[in-house]
């Protein structure tokens, strides 16, 4: 079909088709697009060799891989890392700390941006909003490691800002930064600081989409504040909101890796510790080349079957869906 | 939006106004704490309390990171792998996106959906990383700008962006006697400068934040980022700038901490106003659907 749409009957390469073999239209569509494919061909070998080869190189889980002999030459040992990490106890620590973290991310991050878009729609100054929404967008873009800095600086026992309030107040200090008991409040609190702002962005495109007309009709017919934001502001968000519930539902095994490696200490390991986190200490410092690749792939996996059944509940809620 | 001036309507306007007044300053408030130590003299830092404009102003610790290289040398690190990044991933990201925008080269359906499965499904960090070991690019700088040439997600958006270009602007360029590379260079970029800009300001932006592909990929400390110095100095409060023993009546660590802060940050504060006028549009673009 689209080969006759770009060739319409009558022109010379449609002509010209009429007496060729298929695969004679395939090496003259070629040579055609020779610049295109040539254009093509960096980022074709990029995709394979920083993706593809890396997937193949996941069957690494089945083997017991030795750097010198590669992905290719290794002896395979079929589920053995698998058996062992389902057998490990830190598999239910991983399990449990990765889904507490997603859980609490649903339940304190997640409704925030959309309070404060909705917030931030209702303020009539032009260039208020503009000067609340240029400060609170700045977060997002300084680096995990500022954020964490920042949060170290602040929080810390030793002369932290904070702390020497809380010690004024209460007379006694408390260890944010290593106490177990405080490490996902930190997360979120942290993720707030920096995110929130930020996520307002997508709510404050849909509401710009709203005709104000909507509104003025709604007073006319004497709607209230909280009626206008209930049947015309809210509607005029809902298919993003549940878009963006379900891509969060898609990346539920996602915890954030850098932020939570930076925020390990020896002290909160135990509540701390994600699949992410773990494939990098045990593949990267304790050289468990193989084991560690297991666990990878558990939480790929597991991670695809999430975004694929998230994206089907989003067709099924009527949603365009992402794929 | 002109609302009825009820009382009620009145506290509720106090209230939001003051509310996202303070949300806003809570968002900004601890870069201006942290510049303002970062500037003031270790007595008054020694004295405590929330400095938000110094008394005794100093520049004692801004001295005292320059006086040792190991700064110096990540910020030129930070700024070769950021300019030479971005660079490497417009040239890979458009030279891609621009055959794939057009609907009628064959096998494009295939390579768009090969290209949209790595957002689903990858290798992961271990083979990733031996990957890029058999290559020999560990230990170089190489080994932060290669591995993220070109972002799925972008390219995208870039197709999609291209292929809304007119084609008789290309058509005119064609009958001119230029190929298709020239066509890209010559008509297609210089008509897609706001979009590349914007992919630019991005890109850029996560180069310069990049921390953990550092830790990675590189061993070698004289080849860190700034983000991995500022993660050594200021969370692992290791005192590896420099190897002095601090003196600390005349710095506290705590500005000099603040000041390798600033500096880490101070590159994205000044491209900021760039990135807020672009980003809305970047936003857009995204969800052009295609």
């Amino acid at each position: 079909m689209k080969q006759e749409m770009y060739a319409p009957a009558g022109t010379p390469v449609a002509n010209a088709r009429a007496g060729k073999s298929k695969i004679g239209y395939l090496i003259k569509d070629i040579v055609r697009d020779k610049w295109l494919y040539l254009m093509l061909l960096p980022g074709i070998f990029y995709f394979i060799i920083f993706k593809y080869i890396p997937m193949y190189g996941v069957t690494m889980a089945f083997q017991d891989y030795k750097p010198y002999l590669g992905f290719f030459e290794s002896p395979w040992v079929g589920f053995k890392h698998f058996e062992r990490f389902f057998s490990e106890p830190q598999f239910g620590m991983l399990f449990r700390n990765t889904v507490i973290l997603a859980m609490y991310n649903l339940l304190f991050f997640f409704p925030l941006p959309i309070v404060l878009s909705l917030m931030m729609n209702e303020l009539r100054h032009a260039k208020f909003k503009n000067f609340v929404q240029t400060l609170v967008y700045i977060p997002h873009f300084v680096s995990w490691v500022v954020v964490v800095g920042i949060f170290y600086i602040l929080f810390t026992t030793e002369n932290g800002i904070l702390n020497e309030i809380l010690y004024q107040i209460t007379g006694q200090k408390i260890a944010f930064l290593l106490e177990a008991e405080w490490f996902r409040t930190m997360i979120i609190s942290q993720s707030i600081w920096k995110e929130v702002g930020w996520g307002t962005v997508i709510f404050l495109a849909a509401l710009a989409g709203v005709d104000l007309q909507q509104y003025e009709a709604a007073r006319i017919d004497g709607a209230g504040r909280w009626r206008q934001l209930w049947h015309i502001t809210l509607p005029a968000i809902r298919s993003t909101i549940i878009i963006l519930f379900i891509l969060r539902l898609g990346n539920f095994m996602d915890s954030g890796f850098e932020h939570i490696y930076l925020m390990l200490t020896p002290t909160n390991r135990e509540v701390g510790d994600v699949f992410d986190t773990y494939v990098y200490t045990i593949g990267m410092t304790q050289a468990q080349y193989s084991y560690s690749a297991a666990v990878g792939i558990f939480k790929s996996v597991i991670g695809l079957i999430l975004v694929l059944g998230a994206n089907w509940l989003a067709k099924k809620f009527g949603e365009e869906g992402i794929y | 939006m002109v609302q009825d001036k009820t009382i009620g309507n009145r506290i509720f306007d106090t209230v939001n106004y003051t509310l996202l007044l303070l949300i806003a300053l809570l968002c900004v408030m601890p870069f201006i704490y942290v510049l303002a130590v970062s500037f003031t003299s270790p007595a008054e830092v020694a004295k405590g309390g929330l400095i938000l404009w110094p008394k005794e102003w100093s520049l004692a610790s801004y001295r005292y990171i320059f006086s040792t290289n190991t700064l110096v040398r990540s910020m030129l690190v930070s700024i070769y792998i950021t300019v030479l990044g971005t660079l490497i991933n417009l040239i890979f990201t458009s030279l891609m996106a621009y055959p794939l925008a057009k609907t009628h080269l064959r096998g494009r359906q295939t390579i768009l959906l090969a290209v949209l499965f790595t957002m689903l499904f990858g290798g992961g960090m271990i083979p990733t990383y031996f990957v890029v070991k058999a290559l020999h690019l560990t230990n170089t700088l190489w080994s932060l700008m290669i591995p993220g040439a070109i972002s799925a997600f972008n390219l995208i958006v870039l197709k999609n962006f291209f292929q809304q270009i007119p084609d008789g602007l290309e058509d005119s360029a064609r009958i001119d006697g230029c190929n298709e590379v020239g066509v890209l260079f010559r008509i297609v970029l210089p008509l897609s400068l706001p979009a590349m800009a914007t992919f630019g300001l991005f890109y850029a932006v996560g180069h310069w934040n990049q921390f953990f592909n550092a830790i990675l990929y590189i061993n070698d400390n004289t080849k860190w980022p700034i983000q991995v110095l500022l993660r050594e100095v200021v969370i692992l409060a290791s005192s590896s700038i420099g190897d002095s023993t601090i003196d600390s009546t005349e710095i506290q660590p705590l500005t000099i901490r603040m000041a390798v802060i600033v500096f880490a940050t101070i590159p994205i504060l000044l491209v900021y106003p760039f990135l807020q006028k672009h980003f809305a549009k970047g936003v857009m673009l995204g969800s052009v659907k295609g």
